[in-house]
């Protein structure tokens, strides 16, 4: 007799069991094929050239009507099964009972709808079925979606949708996109070049409640308080395996159905295949492995030996024009070894992983056409040691010479611009060359290139060598470390030319040799990158000194000192005693008062920072930012309040000041003094900024130092307003933001642009004076702010051990 | 080998480190990257530095007193400087991080 063969589902993986059973035994099974949706088995991997209308439902079918009809297959399609019986072998449809002999699941998986509020809204779909990819084709030009998932599949969403001009927003939680197939910096290509297709990316975005209006979503709300309207809101965060059916059944399940190598579940009668299965631990959402996995299940229903075996994957992406590939594990480990190449001109990134001199895994974007050559040698194991140095190059590797550094410069055309400062194009430094400046001191003096904010400095070198060739000497630069050829002056001009705002911008387009800078350079990048894109960079604590990450000094027992603000030195008795009840509460063993008019409280444990911070929050007292580069104190005099030389209110001033300023990080430590008269008790003319009142006004003078150099500030000018005193200061502050190499104090950048610069950048020229405020605003609006609430409020646990032993019992 | 599960990867900052307290010191467990993780004595033998506080770098951790590089991988100090730190074995299973329990029952003779 016939055997009865009912199978739930009918995605790729059923589909492919029924193609071997049907061709290798066609009539050995009598058989039932039950699907919730309305049709038959599709491509569904064809979904997003449907989406972006490279294709048309019809080319994605895989079988249709006449295809079924003519193997037999009694087909229930749009009808729910909704229970197995396992004792009585029957599955009941919602259309009736059908009694099998073998069973096969092939339930898929059910994408993860995240439960925020607002989800079950009309126009909240996921990314799953042909309904879904309709109600995307919907949308148009004036249109808004968002997408939440940064995946493979919320890109290709998005991809598809913006390719009709839908305005697409995608909201990644993660710090970079696809992190499960790309590492960072391949994720960084991607994401530029979606944006360059206008595809708005907002990525460690967490997604707080979906907004209605009469039912129906309007906007996704952040957890930052952002907005983001929309007409339509795609999840496509992730799918997890449908073993509803399987589990009410009592069979074994996992994160799925339990098979063992013969795809057999719990159950000798019952079968299970493609998305809803759990093997040795693993589930599969690639079609290659359904695949082997249908033909394993098709074998063994026909009594034939037969065994599924998991393989190494690669994979090959492309997301609407972008050219990805990654393969095996190129996750960072333990004597793991990185090969990286980065041709920042093409877009190029590729990075092989290898572990004792064999291949691991390798991740490429941009240029994928070795991926299948390298996942070739992944699977076989070979050992590369031999080819290990042109390994990155791939099969085809001819040899060839190195790139010429200087090509770019020599590429330039005469017109192009070298020193933005003062107007001085490639062509006048040429000729000034020509008629006989030999040397960067000559070129100066002749055409004023680099003669002012001095970034341009080795683009100007470059000039001279590509002119006078071997005549030229190039003077070694400095690189910032060696992680990197280039030197602080390249990056900052590079940071800013190239606008390259995040770290792995960086690393990708400026070529560094490590994966991630060092203790040297990355904190150098990142006050560069807060610097000069204060709305788009977000700081990363991880690249900060641990004084700036903690937001407390180190001190060599590894303890910390805390520093409340005073404003201007001025402080009260409750501020005093809040000081003195958190000094006993944290057994402080030593108060000290600083240099800087404020007290130290030394020698507090690293675990008690968040709850002593807490303690002075309550009383009033912030951070006082004692061991930040940036604003630390504006130091001040009495002035007309008491003082009977004081000529001006020297302590409002310097309250204003430092209210203005604080919070603001700078390339080095910036203090700052404001003294009521030319007597100076507040030491101003040792500051970096320091103000000195005087009857007619304010004397602002800068540069000052009093540590390992001791200087005396140079005068700026004299304003008559305090107003305007707040802005030169502000102007000054922001100039030497912009301009300024990482760790030099204020005196070394004066020594660099020269103070004739400055005059005419922040005194002379008013409207750019009031450009430099504008733009120290703007960053101050992220950052003026108590770092200390902040983190008793956010990141209090991370102070803490992250596991303690020392609590547990002895047993 | 046993393992014990001392808390989740997302509890690490990426490209950062937290303490593991013991009644034979302090371990830090570092995470260099998503998904990689290393565990060290969190002491330097320097001058007694609080590695977990130091800048993660690569697989390598900056010591935040007088910057010293220690490679992750072998515990070795880097360039000039002479010294080792002890490591020991961690691994990641389902976002979950193991942790030897040699770390914290006996220090290993180095």
């Amino acid at each position: 007799m016939k055997q009865r063969l009912v199978v739930i589902g009918a995605g790729m993986a059923s589909g492919r069991v029924l193609e071997h059973l049907t061709d290798a035994a066609p009539g050995a099974f009598d058989i039932t094929l039950f699907n919730v949706e309305p049709r038959g088995n599709y491509n569904r991997i064809m979904l997003s050239p449907v989406l972006s209308g490279e294709k048309t439902y019809e080319e994605i079918v895989t079988h249709d009507d006449a295809w079924y009809a003519e193997r037999g297959i009694a087909c229930r399609f749009g009808e729910r099964v909704s229970k197995i019986d396992r004792e009585m072998k029957v599955v009941e449809g919602a259309n009736g009972h059908v009694p099998y002999d073998k069973l096969v699941i092939a339930t898929g998986s059910n994408p993860f709808i995240i439960p925020l509020p607002g989800h079950d809204l009309d126009g909240v779909i996921a990314y799953r079925d042909l309904e879904d990819t309709q109600q995307m084709m919907d949308m148009g030009p004036g249109n808004k979606v968002v997408v939440i998932g940064g995946g493979l599949l919320g890109l290709e969403a998005a991809a598809g949708m913006a390719a009709h001009g839908v305005d697409v927003t995608v909201v990644h939680i993660m710090g970079h996109l696809m992190e499960r197939q790309l590492d960072e910096a391949a994720g960084y290509l991607l994401k530029k070049s979606l944006e360059d297709k206008g595809i708005k990316i907002c990525l460690q975005a967490n997604s707080k409640e979906i907004l209605g209006q009469d039912g129906k979503v309007r906007a996704l709300l952040l957890d930052d308080g952002t907005e983001l309207p929309c007409d339509l809101l795609v999840m496509a965060v992730g799918i997890r395996p449908n073993t509803a059916l399987a589990q009410d059944a009592g069979l074994a399940t996992g994160r799925g159905i339990h098979v063992d190598d013969q795809m057999l579940t719990s159950d000798p009668d019952v079968y299970a295949v493609g998305e809803c299965v759990e093997h040795d631990g693993e589930i599969f959402g690639l079609v290659a492995p359904l695949y082997d996995q249908a033909k394993v299940a098709a074998q063994s229903l026909m009594e034939e030996e037969a065994a599924f075996a998991q393989k190494t994957l690669s994979t090959k992406l492309k997301v609407t024009g972008c050219d990805l590939f990654s393969a095996g594990d190129f996750a960072d480990g333990p004597g793991r070894e990185d090969i990286v190449f980065r041709d920042p001109s093409r877009g190029v990134y590729k990075r092989l992983v290898i572990e004792e001199d064999r291949l691991v895994g390798a991740v490429m974007y941009g240029d994928t056409a070795d991926g299948s050559w390298f996942f070739g040698l992944i699977k076989d194991g070979t050992n590369i040691d031999e080819m290990r140095e042109t390994l990155i190059f791939g099969p085809a590797y001819q040899g060839g010479d190195t790139a010429d550094p200087l090509s770019a410069v020599a590429a330039l055309p005469p017109e192009a611009e070298i020193c933005g400062c003062n107007g001085v194009c490639k062509g006048d430094i040429v000729e000034a060359i020509n008629a006989g400046a030999g040397d960067l001191g000559a070129v100066r003096a002749s055409t004023k290139a680099s003669a002012s904010c001095g970034t341009c400095t080795g683009l100007v070198e470059q000039v001279l060598q590509v002119t006078l060739g071997d005549d030229f000497q190039m003077p070694t630069a400095q690189p910032i470390c060696g992680c990197t050829d280039l030197t602080h002056e390249d990056v900052r001009r590079l940071i800013k030319g190239q606008e390259l705002k995040s770290q792995a911008a960086v690393w990708q387009e400026l070529g560094w040799k490590t994966p991630n800078g060092c203790h040297v350079c990355r904190p150098a990048i990142n006050y560069y990158l807060l610097a000069d894109w204060p709305l788009e960079y977000q700081d990363d604590p991880q690249s900060r000194f641990v004084n700036e990450r903690k937001h407390a000094n180190i001190q060599k027992d590894g303890t910390f000192s805390v520093v409340p603000r005073m404003w201007g030195g001025i402080t009260t008795p409750e501020e005093l005693r809040a000081i003195a009840d958190a000094a006993d509460k944290y057994n402080v063993p030593t108060v000290k008062v600083t240099g800087g008019q404020r007290i130290d409280l030394l020698g507090v444990k690293g675990e008690d920072l968040p709850s002593i911070w807490a303690d002075l929050n309550q009383a009033g007292l912030v951070s006082g930012h004692a061991y930040s580069k940036g604003l630390r104190t504006v130091k001040t005099c009495v002035g007309t309040d008491h003082c009977r030389f004081g000529t001006q209110d020297s302590t409002g001033l310097g309250i204003k000041l430092e209210k203005f300023l604080w919070g603001s990080w700078t390339p080095h430590k910036l203090k700052l003094a404001v003294s009521g008269c030319p007597r100076n008790c507040a030491e101003a003319t040792c500051k970096d900024i320091g103000v000195v009142c005087v009857d007619s006004g304010y004397q602002i003078s800068i540069g000052g130092a009093a540590g390992m150099d001791v200087k005396e500030t140079e005068l700026l000018c004299q304003v008559p307003t305090e107003d305007e005193a707040i802005e030169v200061v502000m102007a000054v502050t922001q100039a030497y933001r912009e301009g300024g190499k990482y760790l030099d104090r204020l005196y070394k950048w004066l020594g660099k642009v020269g103070m004739d610069w400055v005059k005419a950048q922040v005194v002379e020229d008013r409207e750019n004076r009031a450009a430099l405020v504008a733009r120290f605003e703007l960053s101050q609006s992220i950052y003026r702010k108590d770092p200390w609430a902040e983190h008793v409020k956010e990141k209090a646990q991370t102070y803490a051990p992250i596991a303690d032993f020392t609590l547990e019992a002895a047993e | 080998m046993s393992w014990i599960d001392i808390g989740h990867i997302d509890e690490l900052p990426l490209r950062g480190a937290r303490l593991v307290k013991t009644h034979i010191g302090c371990i830090a467990v570092f995470r260099t990257a998503e998904t990689e993780v290393f565990a060290a004595t969190n002491s330097c033998p320097h001058k007694g530095g609080p590695l977990s506080e130091g800048i993660v770098h690569g697989q390598s951790v900056t010591c935040p007193l007088h910057n010293w590089v220690f490679d992750l991988n072998t515990g070795e100090a880097q360039g000039a400087d002479d010294g080792r730190i002890i490591t020991y074995p961690v691994r990641l299973e389902d976002g979950r991080i193991l942790l030897d329990d040699s770390a914290i029952t006996r220090r290993s003779a180095a």
